[in-house]
Parts: C-alpha cells; structure tokens; sequence
C-alpha cells in the first residue's frame, strides 16, 4: 500500500449559522468516516457559535467545473447585460426592497 | 511568592472542590496535548474539550468560594492550595500517556460527569443545578467523542488494539475512588446539594460495559485498589502539574492577562 493511501479522506464542511439560513461551504478537514467528519466538522468550525447544523460531504464526490474550460463556459456571459433584470422600472413601493 | 491560602472543611465546600478539582486536573492533562495530538482536528477537537472542563471548574470553585464566604475566588482556589488541599480523584492526574491513555482516561470520566451533571441538574442548590444545565450537554459529547474513538482504536491495528488494553487495564482500577462513600457525599445527599457519588456506580458500569462490549473489550476484573485523590493524598504525579499550574500565580500574585 502507497504512504497516500494511509491519509484519511478530506470531507468538504458545511455550516448553517441560524435556522432558515443555507449552508455555506466553510472548510475542509480530514477524518476517517462520516461520524467522525461530522464530530471535527462541528470541533473544528462551529467552536465560537457559528452553527446550528453541519453539513459534510466527501471531497471526491464532489464535481467540478474545469477549470482550463473557464473561459468557454463564462466568459460569454460577460456582455450578456440583458440578462440582469435592470431595464424594467419597479413601481415605488418596491423600489427599496 | 505568594502564600498558600485554607479553605473551610465543610462538607459542602469539599463536595464541591471534588467536582470543581477534578474538572480542573483533568482540563490541564487534556490541555497538554495541544499541538502534540495525533492530528490537527483532533488537537482542537483535546483544547475544547478541556476548555470545557476548565470552565466548568472555574463556575464550580467560584461558587465553592462564594458558599464558604472566606472571600477567595476561582484563581485563589485553583492556584494557590496546597497538594493536600486538592480534592480530585486521582485517576485524573495521572500523566496523559499516550492517545489510548488519554482516550481510556475520557471515556471513564467523561461518563461519570455526565451521569453528576445529570443529577446535579435537580440540585437544591440552584446556582449548582444551572451550572450542571450547562455542563451536562459537554459532557454528552466528550463521552460521545472518546467512546467513538475507543471504538475504533480497538477495532483499529494491532498496535492500536495492544494500547487500548494497556490503558484500560492501567486505568481501570482507578474508577473504584469515584464511587467510594464518605461523609462528605453523605452530607451532599442529606443536604440536597447532590447526589452521593455511590450511587453513580450502578448507571456507570452499564454505559461503560455497553461501550467496552461495542469496542469488543473486556470489563477488566475487579481489584481492591483504592485511590485516594479525593481525600488530598494523591499521587506522586500531583506535585509536576501544581507546580506548573502555580509557577505563574506564586511568582506574580493575582496576575492576569
């Protein structure tokens, strides 16, 4: 077996600060299986009140966007003004939401 | 240098500076693993949860001046007794060894103080009863945390497996002081202040044999060792840690940050 090969896997940690809020990705760390990530997840990011609830997922299930290929998929959207919805005039009750 | 100060012999006060001292020792033992824990995560995961401990002890010793009303505070009552003034068990000061040590050493603790934040939750007393509100969701996890890793270090290598046995076996004697009855805890129980520590035994041994059964390890049998922490004489280990903790409050009295 390769020295690599004894690393424990690195888990992506996903951390709610308050209920109705979504998760947002905070960190990475790494442990042996789910329990464990979710124990550190929570030793690791939520130590000064940062969260109700903890997310974690395995960095290698995750699937990215390439990116040598960033220019073909988001470049083309630089000009694209239209797309932002800015042309239409708001009614003044709604203005300052 | 700064002298040693007397702390009254009531049984209240003692009861509880054998919650608030064995939180303490145990908090500095968990402390000393910071930056030398197997892993960064699990060097945090050690500092939090002594962390927890040294306020837990620091809520308890303030309320254990506050009741004896000679005018000493936290700092006063955790830096500045004598070893023999201490009232921790001794299993807690004993040196940290290594993780299965530390591992075996959380388990058995860890299960005690959630079993006497528990109770302590319905003390009389109801500064104690909140600060046991509060403590008793910590432990919940640190028992959560060290039976995983129990668990796992037995069902782990053979090296991992070998340590966990040495620990348990090293360790194990050491939990008959926890339950030992005196009149200190009879006092507490009269009282209403809390439980006696005897009664404890009884849901201890079923988490713990249900822990060791999940980690495939054997009770170990019992011996007719007994300990004597709680009635101040400890250990040889003792005088190492006081001498580190005190070393800053004798040399520069009522320093602080």
């Amino acid at each position: 077996m390769s020295e690599a090969n004894l690393e424990w896997p690195l888990w992506e940690v996903f951390v709610r600060t308050k209920a109705g809020l979504d998760h947002k990705h905070c960190g990475s760390l790494h442990a042996a299986d789910p329990k464990m990530a979710i124990q550190l997840a929570r030793d690791v990011y939520t130590r000064r009140q940062e969260g109700t609830s903890v997310w974690v997922v395995r960095s290698d299930h995750i699937v990215a966007s390439d990116p040598g290929e960033k220019g073909m998929y988001f470049d083309p959207m630089e000009d694209k003004v239209y797309r932002h919805p800015t042309f239409y005039q708001l009614p003044e009750s709604v203005d300052h939401m | 240098m700064q002298a040693s100060i007397q702390v009254s012999s009531r049984p209240e006060v003692q009861y509880l500076l054998r919650i608030g001292d064995t939180a303490l020792i145990l908090g500095q033992r968990l402390g000393e693993w910071t930056g030398h824990a197997p892993v960064l995560e699990e060097d945090i995961a050690l500092a939090n949860m002594a962390l927890d401990l040294i306020g837990q002890c620091r809520a308890v010793l303030a309320h254990a001046g506050a009741l004896e009303g000679a005018g000493h505070d936290e700092d006063q009552l955790a830096f500045l007794r004598d070893e023999r003034d201490y009232r921790n068990v001794t299993l807690v000061e004993l040196p940290r060894g290594d993780f299965a040590v530390t591992v075996v050493r959380n388990t058995m603790m860890a299960t005690f103080f959630k079993l006497l934040w528990e109770r302590l939750a319905d003390s009389r007393d109801s500064e104690l009863a909140a600060i046991a509100g509060k403590a008793v969701k910590e432990a919940r996890y640190h028992q959560q945390h060290a039976a995983d890793w129990l668990v796992r270090l037995a069902g782990g290598t053979e090296e991992s497996r070998r340590r966990a046995d040495k620990a348990l076996a090293h360790l194990w004697p050491y939990h008959a002081e926890l339950f030992a009855a005196d009149a200190v805890d009879q006092a507490a129980a009269d009282s209403g202040l809390g439980p006696r520590w005897s009664e404890l035994k009884e849901p201890w041994f079923a988490e713990m044999t249900q822990i060791l059964d999940e980690a495939g390890l054997a009770v170990p049998a019992a011996v007719p060792f007994l300990s004597t922490g709680k009635s101040g004489v400890h250990s040889e280990h003792m005088g190492y840690i006081l001498a580190e903790m005190q070393q800053l409050q004798r040399a520069y009295p009522g320093g602080v940050w």
